[in-house]
Formats: C-alpha cells, structure tokens, sequence
C-alpha cells in the first residue's frame, strides 16, 4: 500500500509512532514524480532541495514531540500563479518565465505554519485562462487516466498532480470552474471556496471579482483539512470575510437525513452528456437512500452565465494584466525605440495568443460607445444569476448538478475554437458570479475517463458542501479508484 | 452588420499596448466577432431596473491605523527588473 492510500490521520499516527518519518513521505513524493511526471508532465518547477531541507527539520521537530497541526509533514504542491517567495513563479507564461518573488502569498505562510513540506509549482493555462492547460507557454499536461486527453484547466497540474499520486494535496484557484473542471476530469476532489474566504494577496490575479484560490484532493476530509489551513481574514486583502471559520472536518459527520436538495433543470438539459446524466441521477439516487430529498429546480439565467462571464472576466483581465510593462519585473523586449514601443513590443512577445484575446476583448467591451452596451449589461445579468441562487436557497440547502457537460476531452481538440473552449465553462461560471462555493467530487466513469458531481452551497457554508460531498463519497468509494499508470 | 472591424481591433491593441501585425489583427477580429456574436444573447433580457453587480460579498469599507511601515528594501524592489542602473528602473529615452 502506497503511504498515500493512508488517510492524512493514520500518516500521522504512523508518524507519532516513528513508524515512518516525513522525510519517507517526501521521498514518496519525490519518488512518483520521477516516475510519472514524465508522462503526465504536471509541474513546472520543483523545489526538491529545500522540501528535503525542510523534511529534516521537522523530522527534528518530531524528534522532541513538537508534532502539530493535521497537516505536519504532509507534502503539498501548489499552482504557479502562487507567488512563493525565493522560487520560481511564472503563472505558465513567458512574460513571468524569470520572476522570482520577493514575498509568499498569504496561503503560502499559512501553509509554513502548518508544517507541510512545499515540492513544487504546477501547471496550468496561461494567467489561468484556458480550459485544458493547453495554453502554457512551457508545455501541456495530460490526463492521467487517459494521457490522450486534457486534464481540464486552467488548474490542471493541481488536478493531475493529486490523480496521479504524487502529492496528495494540491491548491489551484478558480475564476470560471478552473478547480472543479480539472477535478472532475481528473477524478479528484476540488473546492472552490466562498468568494472572500481565503485570501488572494500573493495570487496572480485573472479576474479580482471571482478568482478564489482552493484546494484539490483525493478526498472529501483531506480537502476539508486544507481549506481549513487556508481559510480566513486577511489584511492584505480586504475583500476576505472577517468571519469565523468554522471546523470543516468536523461537519464530515456522513449524516444527510433531511438535506434539501434542489436540481436545477438546466444542469441536466441540453448539452449535457447522456453519461454524465445518468451519473449524476445515480448519485441522487445514493443520497436519497442516505435520507436527503431533492426536488427539481430552476435556475433560469444560469444559461447566460458563460456570456457574462467572458465579458466581465475578460474586462477585469485587460485591467489586471497592465502591469506587465516591461520595466518593473516581468518579459522585456530588446531594441525598442521608445517607451511606447517598449511597452507594445514587451506584452506582444511575453503574452501568448488566449491571453493577447481576452485583453483584446476586455479592452473592447470597456471602450466608450460599448461599455453599457456589454460590460454594464454583463454585470446587470450578474444581479440576475445571482439572484437565482438566492431564491433557490430559501428553500434548499445545496444544489446539484454536474460539474462539466462532458468527461475530458482530446488534446488539440477545442484548443483551436475559442468559443467551443469557453462554452466548456457552462455549469461551473454561474458558483463564480454569484460567488457561492462549488466542489466537485466524484461520481463515475465513462469510457474509464471520470465524472464530477457539483455541489454548490450559500455563502459561507463550505461545511454543509463537504458534508453532502462526504456522505457520497463514502456510500460510492470512488475515491478509492486510481488511474493505471 | 460585424460587431468589431479589423481597425478596431486595431485600436483595442493600441489601448492594450500589444503591438499586433496586419494578420494578427484580421485573425482576431474574425475570433472576437464570433465571441461577441455569442454574448449579444444577453441582449434578450430585460435588464432595465436591474442593478449591476460588482462585488458579490457584502463589504464594508475595511480601515486600519495609520501607522508608517518600513518599505521594501531597494535591491528586493529591483530584483526583478530587467534593466536598473543606480537604484532605479530603467526605460528608454523619453523626451527629444
């Protein structure tokens, strides 16, 4: 049995026990990378001399009994637009490939203080934008239970990393379904917290009114650790939640008698594959027996979400993305004339070619003339699909659907049709503008490529998501399946 | 009638600081005409009295002290930067 097989509370029995150490657990990690990752190719850099480094110090602290926190010595790998302080960060863009941060972002020193070993950077779409980690400017990363097929996007290595056994705890960040989608494909667990609930100083932003940064896993607990470890108020970010966090593992209790669910019709209607369907009324069929109901709802504005999204996402990008000039950090093109022409030249070599489409289509749906017409009137529909959800949680207390339309596709097939890309983002834009947390979990297989389930949940109550996504996966065991590789 | 032109794509690019060649900009227009196509969908809705929203979260204004803290030190500042010379950036020319 692999150490990873282990739950993260029976590692640290045997840890307590000096039955293994957490230098053991890092060369295990270590050790798959080697063996896999040249096949499945998620990460981009590895920081394997500092985490042996670290793995000693805390073997030490081991030593005299300091073993704290659920996480000690748990290794973790984290997607590249974290900033990390001293390693390499390059959100999978040429424009960041020499950036090296002078600070860790807010969920990093959450991490350090937890005592987790930190083994490297992982792949993902360029500035987090793309469905299938296919627009990275360094290379693709494929799928482990099928290497022909894409791991989802944009955090796909986070996805991949956690399938293919070698890390067993992974963060990525979510702007449209860039966590869920690549767990769903990958046969992993993913969270996408509540907008506020973890900070974002020290992610590189995409789209700062949704980008939420969350955790992958093989399971529902460990998932609810790492939230744990990551949640809460931050100073450097005004826009997280001065709440309480609550005890997520705590709620696990696998108890789902009278959980209201509602079904949108529209998350099993047009576009959604007969496979996927039949998943995810299987999976109600399973929480129905544990005691839940579940009715069919609406969410009649849900179907306009992906259309708002691409123009407020694109819009917040234009924005967000100005500071790569050249001057401070970041690509700088050679024998410019003068400064604009150092400007336009250094972001035309240093963007690649989704990221140049998006901050052309920003920069165009906010020009005068279109704003109201498009960005403003996005927005407006925001309200409409927020409000939605607002409406179906006075009577519910999660909803449910499919996390994608589909399974994984092939590599190279949509990466030529923008639009065939981001029409992909169905089911997971609307959690994203109303701002509610959405986890995907698994629910299936077709054609031995798997199948997410999404539970979506109010604001703030992440505990309630995990609870309902526990009890199923303890009644299924799919997190028990592993890709063969 | 197209919902963007070659020129102003043009113009986005300028706006966007992205130099962009004749074909690119042909190429883009092409994809972002069929992206605003998709979006003209929203047009179907009535969103007259419908406030936007920018932020999902109720927010209150955050405050804190105003106490001086000690900046970054220069050399972490410049690190980074492609070209520094005496404790600054460095840009090309930009007067006559």
């Amino acid at each position: 049995m692999a150490l990873f097989d282990h739950k993260v509370q029976e590692l640290q029995e045997l840890l307590k026990k000096k039955e293994i150490s957490v230098s053991d657990i890092v060369d295990e990690s270590f050790k798959r990378i080697k063996e896999v990752d040249k096949k499945v190719k998620a990460f981009l850099t590895l920081d394997e001399e500092n985490a042996r480094q670290k793995a000693k110090e805390l073997d030490d602290k081991l030593a005299k009994g300091e073993q704290t926190g659920p996480l000690f010595g748990m290794p973790v790998a984290v997607k590249d637009s974290i900033v990390t302080k001293g390693l390499r960060t390059t959100a999978a863009s040429k424009m960041l490939e020499n950036f090296d941060p002078i600070y860790d972002a807010t969920v990093m020193e959450k991490l350090h203080n937890e005592n987790t070993v930190l083994i490297g950077k992982l792949n993902m779409d360029e500035f987090s934008m793309g469905s299938s980690t296919e627009t990275s400017y360094f290379h693709k990363t494929y799928n482990p239970w099928n290497l022909e097929y894409v791991p989802g996007g944009s955090s796909g290595g986070s996805a991949a990393s956690v399938a293919a056994g070698e890390v067993p705890f992974t963060l990525g960040s979510d702007t449209g379904g860039s966590i869920r989608q690549p767990a769903a494909y990958c046969g992993v667990v993913g969270m996408k917290p509540t907008y506020g609930r973890v900070s974002r100083y020290g992610l590189i932003a995409f789209a700062s009114s949704m980008d939420q940064i969350g955790p992958i896993t093989k399971t529902v607990e460990d998932n609810a650790y790492l939230l744990q470890a990551i949640s809460g108020v931050d100073p450097n970010d005004s826009t997280t939640a001065d709440l309480p966090v609550p005890n997520y593992v705590e709620q696990l209790t696998g108890d789902v008698k009278g959980l209201r669910i509602a079904v949108p019709k529209e998350y099993l209607g047009e576009g959604v594959d007969e496979s996927v369907r039949n998943a995810v009324t299987e999976a109600l069929k399973v929480l129905e027996k544990l005691g839940a109901t579940w009715e069919e709802v609406s969410l009649p504005h849900s179907k306009y979400g992906v259309a708002a999204y691409y123009l407020i996402a694109s819009a917040e990008a234009f924005s967000n993305l100005a500071r790569y000039d050249g001057i401070r950090f970041g690509h700088r093109a050679e024998d410019a004339k003068d400064l604009l022409d150092l400007y336009k030249k250094s972001r035309a070599e240093g963007f690649g070619e989704e990221v140049k489409r998006r901050i052309l289509l920003g920069t165009h749906v906010l020009s005068s003339g279109n704003f109201e017409k498009y960005f403003r009137r996005a927005q407006k529909v925001r309200t409409l699909i927020k409000q939605d959800f607002d409406q179906i949680f006075e009577k519910y207390d999660v909803i449910i659907g499919p996390t994608t339309t589909t399974t994984a596709f092939k590599v190279g097939e949509k990466i030529d049709d923008p639009l065939k890309m981001y029409v992909n983002d169905l089911l997971t834009v609307p959690a994203n503008l109303a701002g509610v947390p959405a986890i995907s979990v698994p629910c299936g297989f077709d054609n031995g490529l798997p199948i997410g389930l999404q539970v979506i949940g109010k604001h703030f109550d992440e505990g309630t998501v995990y609870r309902t996504a526990h009890a199923f996966e303890q009644a299924t065991g799919y997190d028990k399946q592993k890709p063969q590789l | 009638m197209s919902s963007i032109s070659k020129e102003q794509v043009k113009q986005a690019a300028h706006n966007a600081r992205i130099a962009i060649s004749d074909e690119e900009a042909e190429k883009y227009a092409a994809e972002l005409e069929q992206i605003i196509q998709f979006t003209e969908q929203l047009n179907e809705l009535d969103t007259e009295n419908i406030e936007p929203t920018t932020h999902v979260i109720d927010r209150t204004n955050v405050m804190r002290e105003d106490v001086a803290k000690k900046g970054l030190p220069r050399e972490e500042v410049l690190k980074n930067a492609p070209e520094h010379e005496n404790g600054q950036f460095k840009v090309p020319s930009i007067l006559e």
